[in-house]
C-alpha cells in the first residue's frame, strides 16, 4: 500500500511539470506581444513598457517560466489587469459558489444515475432497461446550455416557479439559494447522471452474475438484500473513481451553466477574463482546475485501493 | 447437439467475407445505428446543399419581420433582426459539421502518431509522452478549449484548433493502449524476425489492426466536438456574428426567451439531433467492431 502510494504520488510530479509548461505556454500563443495585447486598444508606449517590466517580458523565456512557477508555489497567481486584484483572491471568492453548484450537481447525478443503473441492470432486457439506456443516451447528447434555456422557458417564463437567473448566498437565505440553484444543478448533473447510469448498469450486470451473488440467493436472502448488501457494494467501486473523473466534465459544464443562469462562479470568472483579455486570470483558473483534477484523481485512486480488499493486499 | 454444426456453418459463411464486409453486415442489423447514420447523412446533405435548400439568405435582415413566430412564410420563425431562423439553422450546420470533421482530423493527426511511438517504443519515451498526455488530460476538455481559444483569438478556425488540441490526448492514450495489445501478437514478432524496420512494422502491421477502435472513438469524439463548437460559439469564442452557427444562435436566443422562444428551440434541437445520431451510430459501430464492449 505504501509503495503504491509513493509510486502514485511520484507520478504526479512530472504531470504537474508538464501542466505548468502547458499553461505557461498558453501566453506564447498570443498572436502579438503579450504586453501589447494587455495594454488595450490605446497601446500607450509607457503602459506597454510598464507591463513589460512588471511581467518580466524582457527576460528570456526560461527565466519568465521560473519566476512564474516560483510565484505559484507561494500562492501568487499574478494580478488581474482589469479588476486590479490578486488572481488568488478572485479564485477563492468564486470557488465556494462553483463548489456548491458542483456539489449539488453531483448529488443530482448520484440520486438519478445510480438507482437508474441498478434498476436497468436488475430489469435487464426489459422495457425499463431500454428506457433507462435511451434516457442515458439522451442525457449525454443534450447540450447543457440548451437544456438550461428550455428549463428557464418552462419553470421561469411559463410557470413562474423558479428564478431564471442570479445567485443568492446561503448565508443570506438558504431557501433562495436553493431555489436559484435547483435548475443549474439539475442541468449540470444531468449529463453526469447519464454516464453514472451506464457505468452502474454495466458494473451491476457483472456483479449480478458472480458466484457470491448466486450463493447469497441460494441462501434464501431477499432480492433487495442481495442487490443492496451484496451486489451494489461491489458494483459501486468503479463508480467511486468515476465520480472523480467526472469532475472535469462538471467544471466544463459549470462554465456554460453559470453563463446561462448568470451565476457568479468560477466558470463566469474565466469567460469574463477571456473577453477582458485578463490572461493571468485565465491561466490561474486553468491551473487551479488542473490541480484540483490531479488531486481528486489521486484521492480516487487511493479510495479505490482502500475499498477494494483485493488491491490492498 | 446442433450448436456445433450451426457454428461451423456460420464460421464457413463468414470465412469468405472481408472483415469490413462482415462489420457492415453486422452494422446494418442495428436499426438504431442505421437511423443515427441516416440523420447524420441528412445533416451532411443539408450542409452541402445549403445554397439550394435554404429558403432565405441567412444574413438578410428584415425589419418588418422582427421576432415573428413560425408561419408558412418562416417555418422556424425569425430572429431579433428579422433573419429567417430556418435558413440560419440550415447554414449553421456547416459550422458544426466542419468543426466535427476538422477538429477530429487534427486530433487524429496529432494523437495517433504520439500513441504509436509511445506504445511501440516503450520505456523512457513512453513515460515522457504519457506524462505530457496526462498533463493535457488534467485540464478539463472545454476549459482547455476555452483557454486556447482565448489566447488564439475568437474565430471558428481557432475554435476548431482548440477542440482538436484538447481531443488529442484522448486519441494518443487510446492508440498507445491498442499498440500495447497488438505489439506482442505473433504476426508482429514474425514481421520483426524477418527484418522489417520499425517504421514499417508500426505503419504496415500495427496501425491497420488498431483502426477499428480509433474509428469508433472518432465518431463519438465528433459528437463531443460538435457540442464543444456549439459551446464555444455560445460563449462567443467560436463562429463570429453575423455568420450563422447553432451555438451563437442560442447565445442570442437566451436574451429573448420570453419574447421569442422559437429562436432557442430550433438550433438546440439541431445540435441535439446531430449529437444523438452520432452517439447512436458510434455505439452501434463499437458494438459491431468490438463486441466485447457491446
Amino acid at each position: 500500500m505504501t509503495a503504491f502510494l509513493l509510486r502514485r504520488v511520484a507520478l504526479i510530479v512530472p504531470t504537474l511539470f508538464f501542466v505548468s509548461l502547458l499553461i505557461f505556454g498558453l501566453q506564447q500563443l498570443l498572436p502579438a506581444d503579450p504586453a501589447l495585447a494587455m495594454a488595450g486598444e490605446e497601446r500607450d508606449p509607457a503602459v506597454v513598457a510598464f507591463l513589460r517590466e512588471k511581467y518580466h517580458l524582457n527576460e528570456p523565456l526560461p527565466v519568465r517560466y521560473w519566476l512564474w512557477v516560483k510565484g505559484i508555489t507561494v500562492g501568487d497567481f499574478g494580478e488581474s489587469i482589469r479588476i486590479k486584484r490578486p488572481v488568488r483572491d478572485l479564485i477563492l471568492e468564486k470557488l465556494p459558489v462553483t463548489g456548491e453548484l458542483a456539489g449539488l450537481a453531483m448529488l443530482v447525478a448520484l440520486c438519478i444515475g445510480v438507482p437508474a443503473g441498478i434498476i436497468a441492470a436488475v430489469k435487464r432486457d426489459t422495457a425499463i432497461d431500454y428506457g433507462a439506456t435511451m434516457a442515458a443516451l439522451w442525457g449525454v447528447s443534450i447540450p447543457n446550455f440548451w437544456l438550461g434555456i428550455l428549463l428557464i422557458m418552462l419553470f421561469s417564463v411559463t410557470l413562474g416557479w423558479l428564478p431564471a437567473s442570479g445567485f443568492v448566498s446561503p448565508a443570506e437565505s438558504l431557501k433562495q439559494n436553493l431555489l436559484t440553484l435547483i435548475m443549474p444543478a439539475f442541468v449540470l448533473g444531468n449529463a453526469i447522471a447519464a454516464v453514472m447510469m451506464r457505468h452502474t448498469r454495466s458494473a451491476m450486470l457483472q456483479v449480478l452474475s458472480a458466484d457470491y451473488v448466486r450463493t447469497a440467493r441460494a441462501k434464501g436472502l431477499s432480492q433487495a438484500s442481495v442487490i443492496l448488501r451484496h451486489a451494489l457494494r461491489n458494483a459501486l467501486i468503479p463508480v467511486v473513481t468515476l465520480g472523480a473523473l467526472e469532475f472535469g466534465a462538471l467544471l466544463s459544464g459549470a462554465v456554460l451553466t453559470e453563463q446561462v443562469f448568470t451565476i457568479p462562479g468560477f466558470g463566469k470568472l474565466i469567460v469574463d477574463a477571456v473577453f477582458n483579455r485578463d490572461y493571468a486570470v485565465v491561466q490561474g483558473v486553468v491551473l487551479c482546475t488542473a490541480l484540483a483534477y490531479i488531486l481528486l484523481n489521486l484521492l480516487a485512486d487511493i479510495a479505490y485501493v482502500l475499498i477494494n480488499p483485493r488491491l490492498r493486499a | 447437439m446442433t450448436a456445433a454444426p450451426l457454428d461451423a456453418a456460420l464460421i464457413d459463411a463468414e470465412a469468405g467475407e472481408a472483415p469490413w464486409q462482415r462489420a457492415l453486415r453486422h452494422l446494418v442489423k442495428r436499426r438504431a445505428a442505421i437511423a443515427g447514420l441516416g440523420v447524420v447523412l441528412f445533416f451532411v446533405a443539408l450542409a452541402i446543399l445549403a445554397p439550394l435548400v435554404s429558403p432565405y439568405d441567412p444574413l438578410a435582415t428584415n425589419w418588418a419581420a422582427v421576432r415573428k413566430p413560425p408561419s408558412w412564410l418562416h417555418p422556424f420563425g425569425t430572429d431579433e433582426i428579422g433573419r429567417d431562423v430556418l435558413a440560419r439553422v440550415i447554414w449553421g450546420s456547416r459550422a458544426s459539421l466542419l468543426a466535427g470533421l476538422v477538429s477530429i482530423s487534427l486530433a487524429l493527426a496529432a494523437g495517433v502518431p504520439v500513441g504509436l511511438v509511445s506504445g511501440y517504443a516503450g520505456g523512457f519515451v513512453d513515460g515522457l509522452l504519457m506524462r505530457m498526455v496526462d498533463a493535457m488530460l488534467a485540464i478539463p476538455f472545454l476549459i482547455l478549449a476555452i483557454a486556447l481559444a482565448a489566447f488564439l483569438g475568437p474565430s471558428l478556425a481557432n475554435a476548431m484548433v482548440a477542440i482538436g488540441v484538447s481531443q488529442t490526448p484522448i486519441f494518443a492514450r487510446l492508440t498507445r493502449g491498442q499498440v500495447l495489445v497488438v505489439k506482442h501478437e505473433d504476426y508482429i514478432e514474425a514481421a520483426r524476425a524477418i527484418g522489417n524496420p520499425h517504421y514499417r512494422i508500426v505503419l504496415r502491421h500495427i496501425f491497420p489492426n488498431i483502426v477499428p477502435p480509433l474509428l469508433v472513438q472518432a465518431t463519438l469524439a465528433a459528437a463531443a466536438a460538435i457540442i464543444a463548437e456549439a459551446a464555444l460559439s455560445f460563449l462567443g469564442l467560436g463562429e463570429q456574428p453575423p455568420d450563422p452557427s447553432w451555438g451563437s444562435m442560442l447565445n442570442t436566443a437566451k436574451n429573448f426567451i420570453s419574447q421569442a422562444p422559437w429562436m432557442a428551440v430550433w438550433p438546440g434541437l439541431a445540435i441535439f439531433s446531430l449529437v444523438l445520431s452520432l452517439n447512436l451510430f458510434g455505439d452501434g459501430l463499437r458494438d459491431t467492431l468490438d463486441p466485447r464492449r457491446g
